[in-house]
């Protein structure tokens, strides 16, 4: 199967990415190539195969449910691109 | 012999016996690269540099120095440094001041290391060339119109150029590895888990790995030394004992047997880089050595795999650059969604988009199936070829990379630059230990001779390194100046 640049389009915007008329075409043929490679995966037998998530199937490690963070969040919004309030400023949302 | 060419083993030594100072070494690092075209650094830290190595030389003058204490480095900017600047290759990170360390910039300053700079690289990680940095190509010291690989580029540049003792690396795909092998240094990339990722910024979380790319093996060891380490921060960080990596480089190596998949040596290997890579292992032969022909039937699959698993990865790791809490946002943004779609679109690069965009498309409804869970067993498949390899042998061999240094901008389509990566991917795969060492040269480029051990072997991939840069001079060769 391969991808419309309307399918493109759509992927784009689940990424919150916009392109351009001539990104989309350039990235319509380009993301065809990379799944026209993902798809030499179908030439392989895995059934009963268990999917890997990690190279050491290493479970996760828990720790005790105690705060640890100390508060820095003066430090942190001091990075931040609008900050009003000790709040990350954004456009309106809600009127 | 120039401070430059020294390895850290040889600079601890020398400033050990008060030959020079970390202050008149640090800047004479800092003259070269000031005097430098590699476009290595995306940072010079020179007062910080100046700063270190003047509290380094007082360390030492009171006998409390270490083995790194005062030896320049390059940082790879994908490590966050607290104060410094942390862009990790992007414009979305260009205004990005790291609030706080990585452990691994912990770690290093802990043991009084001079960081000269933060080191060019693939933005985010992505890419085999250095090609893709928002601050410009890297050249390779050998050859100025060719790549010095990547993602770590600029650390492998630095390194080989003389703008560094050593540098730090990262390595998902090959990203230490190959540009290791194209500018004839030393990379080292550890197993999964063995140096923390805290506070290195992510591309595919459960293969990202650091580690040193240095001029020797013995000077990788010492790194690894002051890298390696358990740390609660990093959920995946494994709880292993830290062996000292030096202790066993001068072991024998004569009951090795080392394991040359066929796969390796096949179809698209450039014919002058499989000789060199094969004088190589007769070498190891000539020092007592046993070679055997393994298969790792699924190795072809590696490309395919980690094309699926590490764009999924990355487009959930990359979702939390939002333009919202840190880094870029567009202007004038008209409402929320703009904001997030503007900031993104004008922050990211294009290979990082395509990647994003293959993660989301494969990790969608409907396709989750066919795309990530069919990846997830491939890598399964490709690990279990490793374990039934080392049953039989000590450690594998090969190329790792196809051919020497391309000419910049000569590869235009992603796929193509894909398929370079071919012998590098599976060891991250499958989490295993991996290195390349200078091997030789063909016309005047650098060849890589690559080391997979099984998981945990970095002392003993270490000690065959070190014994082949015992009998050979590869590692040794500079490139003219000029």
């Amino acid at each position: 199967m391969s991808l419309s640049e309307q399918q493109v389009s759509q992927i784009a915007y689940l990424a919150r990415l916009s392109l351009s008329d001539s990104e989309l075409k350039d990235n319509t043929k380009d993301l065809n190539a990379i799944l026209g490679l993902a798809e030499q995966l179908g030439a392989i037998e895995t059934d009963g195969i268990e999917p890997m998530a990690h190279p050491l199937h290493m479970t996760q490690r828990l720790r005790a449910d105690v705060v640890t963070e100390v508060d820095q969040s003066e430090l942190f919004q001091s990075i931040a691109p609008n900050v009003g309030n000790h709040h990350y400023l954004v456009p309106t949302v809600i009127e | 012999m120039s401070i430059h060419t020294k390895t850290i083993a040889q600079l601890a030594q020398g400033l050990k016996n008060k030959e020079f100072s970390s202050v008149e070494i640090t800047q004479h690092y800092l003259d070269r690269i000031n005097k430098s075209d590699l476009n290595a650094f995306i940072t010079v830290t020179d007062e910080l540099a100046m700063q270190q190595a003047q509290a380094s030389d007082d360390k030492i003058a009171s006998g409390n120095g270490g083995i790194l204490t005062g030896i320049p480095y390059a940082h790879k900017d994908i490590f966050c440094t607290q104060g410094v600047k942390t862009s990790v290759g992007s414009k979305m990170l260009d205004n990005f001041i790291s609030p706080y360390d990585a452990t691994v910039s912990h770690h290093l300053n802990q043991a009084d290391l001079v960081m000269l700079g933060k080191s060019n690289m693939d933005e985010f990680a992505m890419g085999s060339s250095n090609e893709n940095s928002f601050y410009g190509d890297v050249k390779n010291p050998w050859n100025k119109n060719k790549i010095p690989g990547g993602s770590s580029g600029g650390s492998a540049a630095a390194v080989a150029g003389g703008l560094s003792c050593f540098a730090t690396g990262t390595d998902t795909g090959g990203s230490i590895r190959q540009p290791a092998s194209l500018c004839g240094i030393t990379g080292l990339k550890p197993t999964y888990g063995r140096v923390s990722r805290y506070g290195m910024i992510a591309y595919a979380s459960s293969l990202d790995q650091a580690g040193p790319m240095t001029k020797t093996a013995e000077d990788a060891a010492i790194v690894l030394n002051a890298m390696a380490g358990f740390d609660e921060k990093d959920s995946t960080s494994a709880q292993q004992d830290v062996p000292d990596y030096t202790a066993n480089l001068n072991d024998s190596i004569k009951d090795l047997t080392i394991g040359l998949p066929k796969e390796f040596f096949s179809e698209g290997l450039d014919d002058a880089v499989a000789t060199e890579v094969m004088n190589a292992v007769k070498e190891f032969e000539a020092m007592g050595a046993t070679v055997k022909e393994i298969s790792l039937p699924n190795s072809a699959y590696a490309i395919p795999t980690y094309y699926i698993v590490a764009p999924c990865e990355c487009s959930s790791n990359l979702s939390r650059l939002d333009g919202v809490r840190y880094g870029y946002r567009c202007d004038d943004p008209k409402d929320l969604e703009d904001l997030y779609l503007r900031s993104r679109s004008e922050g990211f690069g294009a290979e990082v988009k395509r990647r994003i965009m293959i993660g989301a498309y494969a990790l969608s409804a409907g396709y989750y199936d066919a795309y990530y869970l069919k990846a997830q067993k491939t890598r399964h498949l490709i690990s279990e070829d490793f374990k039934k390899a080392f049953a039989d042998v000590d450690v594998i061999m090969g190329p790792v990379s196809p051919t020497t240094a391309f000419d910049l901008g000569s590869v235009k389509d992603s796929v193509s630059m894909y398929l370079a990566d071919i012998y590098t991917l599976s060891a991250n795969l499958a989490g295993l230990p991996g290195m390349s060492i200078p091997a030789g040269f063909s016309n005047k480029l650098p060849v890589g001779l690559q080391l997979i051990g099984n998981y945990w072997s970095e002392s003993k991939l270490l000690n065959i390194a070190h014994q082949f840069q015992k009998q050979t001079d590869w590692h040794a060769k500079i490139p003219e100046e000029g």
